[in-house]
C-alpha cells in the first residue's frame, strides 16, 4: 500500500466507526427513559460529536503537512498549559515564569521539532527550563511556599510541553524502511491511546463492577481496563501495516501504549483531585478539558517515542 | 464595531472568558453593571460575556487618567469600547460623576467599578459612595453584580501581558432595592453581592 492508501483506510476506517457510533447513540437516546440513563446518553453523543471534531481538524492537519500539525500540537500544549496553571494556585511573583513558559518555552520546543534540532529538543526543558523558570521567578523575591509554586510550575510545563511534544516529535525520527511515512506513527500513538480510553469507558459502562482506584477516579474500573485495554492492545497490534513494526512488536508497543496511558489518566486524575477540581476544563463538550482528553498521551508519548527511537532508528 | 471585536477575539483565545450567569438575564431592562477590579481587561472581558446584542447599548465607565492617557488609549477605549471617561482628581466643585448621570439619564447601560481602582487581591476593597449615588438617582434601573474570576492572575496590577488563564465573569440576579437604605449598609450589601459570586 502507499502512503496515501494507508491514510484513506485509516480515517476512512475511523469515519466508519464513528458513524456506527452515532447512530447507535440515536438509538439509545431514544430508548432512554430513566433520568440517570437519558444524561449518560447525552453524555455519549456529546463525546461522540466531539470524536467528530477532533478527527477533522487531525485529518485537516495531515492534509496540510508536517508543520501543520506541529504547530497544531503547539496549540494543544498552549490549551493543555492554560488549563494546568488556571487550576494552580500562582502568586504575581510567578507572572515572568509563567509568560516564559507560555509565550517562549511552547514556541521554542516546537520550533525545535519543526527544524529537527533533537538535541536541544531533548535538553531545553529537562536542563534549560528547570533551572531558569525558578531563577526567573526568584527575581520578584516572593519567598512564599516558593518550592511549592516553581515545583508546579515545573510540572505543569514537563506534562504539558515536554511530554505532549513527544507526540510530533515521532516526526522527527529516521525509522529503517519508513522515510517519509512518519505521520502514520503518530496517528498510529493517537489512535491507540484514545481507543484505549474509549473501550475502557465503553467496557466500564457494560461490565464494570471493581473500581480500580475509587480514591482517585470513581469511573475507572477492572473490568474496563482489562476488557478494553487488552481489546485496544490487539486491534494497535492488527493495525501493524501502518508502522515499521510487525505484528508482535506492534502488539507490545499497543501494550505499552495503553499501560501509560492508563497510568497517565490516574496521575493526572490525582493532580486533579488535590487541585479540587473534576474536570481540567469545558473545552471539549462531553470530554472536560483538553488535558482530560490528552492526560493518557502524555505518559504514552514520551515512552512510545524513546521505546521507537532506541528499537527502530537508522 | 470592529475594534471591539477584534479585542474579544484576542481575549476570547487567551482567557476564555465564559459568562456564567445566575439566572437567564432579562436584557431588555436598564442595568449598572458593577465588579470587582482587578485589571486593565476587565471591561473589555464584561463586555465579551455579554450577549452581542446587548453590548450595543452598554457603556463602561473607565479612569479618563488612564484611557485618556494618550491617543491610542483614548481612540480604544472612546471608538472601541464606547467608554464614558470620568475624571478621578477633579477640581473642587465639579461631581465626578455628572458624565455617568447624563449617560443613564440618556437610558445607556453602564458598567462601573466601585473600588474605582484595580486591587490586587481575588475578592473586592471597600467601594466609594459613587454606585450609592448612582443607586439613589435612579431606582428603576436594576444593579447587577458581577464577580471577575481569576483577572487578577491573568494580568496582576503592574503587569503589561496577559497571562493565558481561564477567566470566568459571573453575572448575578440584579440586587433587591430598599428605600431610604443607609449609604454605608447599601454599599456591603453590594460588596456581598459580589462576594457571594465569587463562592
Amino acid at each position: 500500500m502507499t502512503l496515501e492508501q494507508k491514510f484513506l483506510w485509516f480515517f476512512g476506517a475511523i469515519a466508519c466507526l464513528l458513524a456506527v457510533a452515532s447512530i447507535i447513540g440515536r438509538v439509545l437516546a431514544k430508548r432512554a427513559k430513566t433520568e440517570g440513563s437519558i444524561s449518560t446518553i447525552e453524555n455519549l453523543n456529546q463525546r461522540v460529536n466531539a470524536w467528530w471534531g477532533m478527527v477533522i481538524i487531525f485529518f485537516v492537519s495531515y492534509l496540510l503537512g508536517g508543520n501543520a500539525t506541529v504547530i497544531l500540537f503547539g496549540f494543544i500544549s498552549l490549551f493543555a498549559l492554560r488549563e494546568f496553571i488556571t487550576l494552580t494556585p500562582t502568586r504575581p511573583g510567578d507572572h515572568n515564569a509563567l509568560f516564559s513558559a507560555f509565550f517562549i518555552l511552547i514556541p521554542l520546543q516546537y520550533v525545535l521539532i519543526g527544524t529537527h534540532w533533537y538535541s536541544l529538543f531533548t535538553l531545553l526543558i529537562p536542563v534549560y527550563a528547570f533551572l531558569l523558570l525558578p531563577a526567573i521567578a526568584v527575581l520578584s523575591q516572593d519567598t512564599d511556599s516558593f518550592l511549592e509554586r516553581a515545583a508546579k510550575i515545573q510540572w505543569g510545563v514537563m506534562i504539558c510541553i515536554y511530554c505532549i511534544s513527544h507526540a510530533p516529535a515521532l516526526l522527527l525520527l529516521d525509522l529503517q524502511g519508513f522515510t517519509g511515512q512518519n505521520a502514520l506513527l503518530l496517528f498510529y500513538l493517537v489512535f491507540v491511546v484514545q481507543l484505549s480510553d474509549v473501550l475502557q469507558y465503553v467496557f466500564g459502562k457494560l461490565f464494570g463492577k471493581h473500581k480500580v482506584a475509587p480514591l482517585v477516579s470513581p469511573s475507572k474500573t477492572v473490568e474496563g481496563l482489562v476488557g478494553g485495554g487488552l481489546s485496544a492492545t490487539l486491534i494497535g497490534g492488527c493495525m501493524f501495516w501502518m508502522t515499521p513494526f510487525n505484528f508482535w512488536q506492534s502488539l507490545l508497543m499497543s501494550l505499552v501504549i495503553v499501560v501509560m496511558g492508563f497510568l497517565g489518566g490516574l496521575v493526572m486524575s490525582a493532580i486533579k483531585r488535590s487541585l479540587s477540581a473534576k474536570d481540567w476544563g469545558t473545552m471539549i463538550k462531553g470530554h472536560g478539558g483538553m488535558l482530560d482528553r490528552m492526560d493518557s498521551i502524555c505518559f504514552a508519548a514520551p515512552i512510545f517515542f524513546h521505546l521507537t527511537r532506541y528499537f527502530f532508528s537508522v | 464595531m470592529w475594534i471591539s471585536n477584534a479585542l474579544i477575539s484576542v481575549l476570547r483565545f487567551l482567557i476564555g472568558v465564559t459568562a456564567r450567569w445566575e439566572s437567564p438575564p432579562d436584557l431588555t431592562r436598564q442595568r449598572i453593571y458593577f465588579a470587582n477590579h482587578t485589571s486593565h481587561m476587565d471591561t473589555l472581558a464584561i463586555i465579551a460575556a455579554l450577549p452581542p446584542e446587548a453590548r450595543v447599548n452598554v457603556k463602561p465607565v473607565a479612569a479618563a487618567d488612564y484611557w485618556g492617557k494618550n491617543r491610542f488609549l483614548r481612540y480604544i477605549s472612546q471608538k472601541g469600547l464606547n467608554a464614558v471617561l470620568i475624571d478621578r482628581n477633579p477640581t473642587p466643585g465639579t461631581n465626578v460623576l455628572e458624565p455617568i448621570f447624563d449617560v443613564v439619564r440618556a437610558g445607556h447601560s453602564i458598567i462601573i467599578f466601585p473600588e474605582g481602582t484595580r486591587s490586587s487581591q481575588a475578592l473586592p476593597g471597600e467601594f466609594k459612595s459613587g454606585l450609592y449615588r448612582l443607586a439613589e438617582a435612579f431606582p428603576e434601573v436594576d444593579l447587577v453584580p458581577i464577580y471577575l474570576e481569576n483577572l487578577h492572575r491573568s494580568m496582576p496590577k503592574g503587569k503589561h501581558v496577559p497571562l493565558p488563564i481561564i477567566c470566568t465573569i459571573r453575572i448575578g440576579d440584579p440586587m433587591p432595592r430598599f428605600v431610604d437604605e443607609e449609604k454605608q449598609v447599601f454599599l456591603q450589601r453590594a460588596r456581598d453581592a459580589i462576594v457571594r459570586l465569587s463562592a
